[in-house]
């Protein structure tokens, strides 16, 4: 496999980064402002999206910036599945921007300047995990991530505000130094590297057994991005921030990164063979299976339509640390392809909660009864949303969801895929009642007039777009699938 | 001899003649203190940069005071080590002599000339310190700073008077036992020369004399440097000093007393005595964790957020004692790169906090309110200063922190290692109750009415350039430093660690 070297991947990182400055200095000009946040977006996509040739054709793309530790170095490298993540990451954002537009001018909210600025950082930070070759250069992206979107959590800056920030810093910056950062050590002390290889670079020689279970449970529990449960309560928590920041960074952005993050440790630092010589790849499948269970029985229970999207979030990440889990090259397919059908269908699902609240103001779905009559653009989009988070067909998420339950067949886990056909009854249980309320629903007993009264087009645009592109994924899912696919050959040596 | 050969004393005997000058020129204008001073201090730094570039490009340099020839005379010596600490005190030294300007202007109107008579004479023991390698000078010079030190700290107000008091104490008791200690090395051996004791005390090594004669120069450093429980003296005493002062003093001297006590270990004694011969090196590392933990809860019950800064050093000597006494490479470079770090962000924390006091008259944690929007860069700067403290990458402390956390997993060490993580958590609390209080709460002035529009969004209100300039430069440092690591530890820290280990 040949490599290149080539700056293109901190370019990639760095756009969003240095976009800050003119965002910042453009403050009392908003339409001059944005107009930064929107070429930053195009340039990073591009470049981004210019990569995927080499990739698919087999290269790898290297960059190193500094030597920091003694064999550690600042230090990017663009593979097939660190590219299918950068390439929805970044993607999504300029959807989001416009977004955003709509959402935060329609609500006349405060400090837009602060609020782009740290959006555009947390997109550095997202696409430096994406890129990183070594486990330090993803550390230090992944804090630089839970920082940067501090201030957007909290952007309200009311009490509510702050003890969800607070919540949000103790689970997050909590697990990764209590908990990332000594496993890391302890790694770099037993195999002295921190280099991902498609392989891992852990032998079996270097640590008993038990020494290496603990790291992967640290590991992955350390993340607390991907929302494992017990760790999942900062997810819920940051609902408070206002909807695109819910929607790009606490459906796509952060906690993909979570999940990314163990896909890596899983694949890069262990490696599938060694965790599938010493069976802990079952350990974590069943850790995964309760969350899926658990996360959604919770939002079965939930009344804010935000926080039921949280749940269900929480539920749809332990699918993809399943599908690592299972260490099967189909379940590991379906995995990664769930990063990007998950985050089309349910940034979908989170555009449609922010424009139900700046058209009407309601949070609540015991008070959507009948919406369909007053915004049904909007809540078909939900529709759409509502069944590639189901999985069922014509939308990308249930391309992903196939191949995962293919997975547990080939992984011999029936356990799994039970899990899994049963989690799909639950999401349509909390799912189906939302829009069926929405439009089938006597005159008496609507909360809202009979006519049609959306939110604003820069509001209404972005999820129009999102749905489409969810259902496009059904037929055309081949970015995915190719840079998947690629992916997982390179892991299984294949 | 040319100049540059001559550097060694020319950097203890610049500010130690312009301390003279200072005091002097102060009688008849007070407004040139502070232009001798800057002058001063950039040469200072000046040669301190010089002497590290020839050092890394020569090799140590010996220098012999007047001609004496050691044993008899003084010798200066300059190593890998001490270089880089010169150029960490006359930096630190320089920067916030900037930035003292308005803060002196404020708080000291009439004792400009005495404050910057004082500054000086103490970076001038404070380079002696660290320059000489003399057993005996080194007392001298620990006095100078030690004196300068209480009378910068007792020009402050409130509680500084007595504050000073009791650090005169304990720092008085600290240089008593290290005169005795090495007095006894002077009736033992009859040399005070450090080069000299080192060849002369290996036969000694089992002698009981040698054995008190090390501990009691150990214990009294740590009075000096405050290891947990010699600590008491310091949060006061650093709160209640005038902030140019402790901006000074913060970073420093505590620093300066790690260097000391690393000197003291490797070039008086040597890794066989100190790790071998002398047992204890488990008990200290257990102090060093008890330190760590102990400065952490401490600060965790402060509302004042300069004492939390304060007790946060206590908790940073730990870091540093324990590094060096894993007695391996990577504890000890982890030491030696925190001297560096360490004294690059409390001096950020220390000058932001200088700059908050100097606005809001204050330090408790209320005065932090609104200051996001009402000092956006001072605020930023100080949230970089934090981020190193927590130890988050690429800032500096994240990397010193990793050094130390890998060496107590060489030594296996389990519960330094522990307290490290424990620390880096509580320093994240700590450091999030300000930005909270900062970020959530709305500015409120007495004067003004309490307007909900106004407290939202006061007008931005920054200090003047010479107090945030320096501020921006060294937060910005952090993230330099940090990012060139590698570097500095490949050409400088590296030679540090004593051979044999």
């Amino acid at each position: 496999m040949n490599t290149i070297v080539s700056i293109k991947p901190l370019f990639a990182i760095l756009v969003s980064l240095l976009a800050v400055i003119p965002i910042v200095f453009s403050r009392s000009s908003p339409n001059l402002r944005e107009f930064w946040t929107f070429a930053a977006g195009i340039i990073k996509f591009s470049i981004v999206a210019s990569m995927i040739p080499t990739i698919l054709d087999g290269s790898l793309i290297e960059y190193t910036l500094a030597e920091v530790l003694p064999g550690i170095a600042i230090k990017f490298r663009v593979d097939s599945l660190g590219l299918l993540f950068a390439l929805v990451a970044s993607g999504l954002w300029i959807v989001t921007s416009a977004y955003s537009v709509g959402y935060m001018r329609g609500l006349k909210e405060h400090s837009q300047t602060r609020y782009f600025s740290f959006f555009a950082l947390a997109l550095s930070a997202t696409i430096g995990v994406a890129f990183s070759a070594n486990l330090l250069t993803l550390y230090l992206f992944y804090e630089m991530l839970s920082l940067a979107t501090y201030p957007l959590v909290t952007h309200h800056q009311d009490t509510e505000a702050r003890s969800s920030g607070r919540k949000y810093l103790t689970y997050i910056l909590g697990t990764s130094i209590a908990f990332v950062l000594p496993a890391m050590l302890i790694t770099y002390n037993l195999s002295g590297t921190l280099e991902f290889s498609n392989q891992g670079f852990f032998t079996a020689e270097a640590a008993p057994k038990t020494t290496i279970a603990a790291l992967l449970v640290i590991f992955v529990f350390g993340f607390a991005k991907a929302g494992i449960m017990p760790f999942h309560s900062w997810l819920p928590a940051a609902m408070v921030a206002p909807t695109p920041v819910s929607a790009l960074l606490h459906a796509v952005a952060v906690v993909k990164v979570g999940v990314f993050s163990i896909f890596r440790v899983v694949t890069g630092v262990f490696g599938v063979d060694l965790l599938q010589s010493l069976d802990l790849g079952t350990v974590l499948a069943y850790v995964a299976s309760f969350t899926i269970i658990m996360a959604s029985l919770i939002a079965l229970s939930q009344d804010s339509l935000k926080r039921r999207l949280a749940f269900s979030t929480i539920g749809q990440l332990s699918y993809i640390v399943l599908g690592a889990a299972l260490l099967s090259p189909k379940s590991m397919t379906g995995g990664m392809m769930h990063i990007g059908m998950h985050a089309f269908g349910k940034i979908t699902l989170f555009f449609c909660a922010g424009a139900i609240f700046v058209a009407t103001g309601k949070k609540n779905i015991s008070e959507m009864v009948g919406i369909g009559r007053r915004m049904p653009i909007t809540m078909f989009a939900f529709f759409i949303g509502s069944l590639s988070v189901i999985g069922l067909p014509p939308t990308g998420g249930f391309l992903s969801k196939w191949y995962l339950v293919l997975g547990t067949i080939e992984a011999d886990q029936l356990p799994m895929l039970f899990v899994l056909l049963g989690s799909s009854l639950l999401n349509a249980a909390y799912f189906f009642p939302i829009f069926y309320k929405a439009f089938f629903c006597t005159t008496e007993e609507s909360l809202f007039e009979n006519r049609m009264n959306e939110a604003p087009a820069w509001c209404i645009a972005p999820l129009v777009l999102t749905s489409a592109v969810s259902i496009l994924l059904f037929f055309y899912p081949q970015p995915f699938l190719g840079l998947a696919g690629l992916a997982v050959q390179n892991i299984t040596g294949g | 001899m040319t100049p540059s050969e001559q550097l060694p004393i020319l950097l203890v005997i610049t500010p130690l003649l312009f301390t003279l000058a200072v005091s002097i020129a102060g009688w008849f204008n007070r407004k040139i203190c502070y232009p001798i001073t800057i002058i001063t201090l950039s040469a200072s730094l000046y040669i301190s940069v010089a002497l590290l570039l020839q050092v890394v490009k020569n090799g140590e340099i010996h220098y012999h005071l007047g001609g004496w020839q050691p044993p008899f005379g003084i010798e200066y010596v300059v190593d890998h080590l001490n270089a880089l600490v010169l150029v960490v005190i006359s930096f630190v030294a320089l920067v916030s002599a900037v930035y003292s300007k308005e803060s002196v202007k404020q708080e000291l109107p009439d004792k400009i000339p005495q404050f910057y008579t004082l500054y000086l004479m103490l970076v001038t023991g404070l380079l002696g310190m660290t320059v000489t390698g003399d057993a005996f000078n080194l007392y001298v010079l620990i006095e100078i700073s030690a004196i300068t030190t209480y009378a910068l700290i007792a020009i402050g107000k409130d509680r500084a008077l007595i504050s000073s008091f009791n650090y005169v104490i304990m720092g008085t008791m600290g240089a008593c036992f290290y005169l005795l200690g090495v007095g006894h090395l002077y009736i033992m051996t009859g040399s005070l020369n450090m080069m000299d004791l080192y060849k002369i005390l290996p036969p000694l090594y089992s002698s009981h004399a040698i054995f008190v004669s090390f501990i009691l120069i150990l214990v009294g450093l740590w009075a000096k440097m405050a290891f947990f429980p010699l600590h008491e003296w310091l949060p006061n005493a650093y709160t209640y000093a005038p902030s140019a002062a402790s901006c000074l003093i913060a970073p420093l001297m505590t620093k300066v007393s790690i260097y000391v006590m690393i000197r003291i270990m490797f070039s008086i004694f040597s890794p066989a005595f100190v790790f071998e011969a002398f047992t204890a090196h488990n008990i200290i590392i257990w102090m060093a964790a008890a330190a760590i933990a102990g400065g952490s809860i401490l600060a965790l019950a402060q509302t004042d957020f300069k004492k939390i800064l304060t007790y946060m050093i206590v908790a940073e000597v730990g870091y540093m004692v324990g590094g060096v006494w894993l007695a391996n490479r990577l504890g000890i470079t982890g030491a030696v790169l925190h001297i560096l770090n360490d004294a690059l962000m409390t001096l950020c924390l220390f000058l932001a906090a200088g700059i908050i006091v100097y606005k809001t008259k204050g330090h408790k944690l209320e005065n932090l309110r609104g200051l996001y929007r009402k000092m956006p860069v001072t605020m930023g700067a100080f949230t970089v200063g934090a981020l190193s403290m927590i130890g988050v990458p690429p800032t500096a402390g994240f990397f010193s922190k990793w050094y130390l956390i890998s060496g107590a997993i060489d030594a296996g060490h389990w519960g330094f290692m522990a307290a490290l993580i424990f620390s880096s958590l509580v320093n994240a609390v700590l450091f999030f109750r300000m930005i909270e209080v900062g970020y959530f709460e709305p500015f409120r002035d007495n004067q003004e009415e309490h307007d909900h529009n106004t407290a939202l969004s006061p007008k931005i209100d920054e200090a003047p350039l010479s107090m945030l300039a320096p501020l921006v430069i060294v937060s910005i440092s952090l993230i330099v430093v940090g990012i060139y690591t590698g570097d500095i530890v490949d050409s400088i820290i590296r030679f540090t660690v004593p051979a044999g280990i």
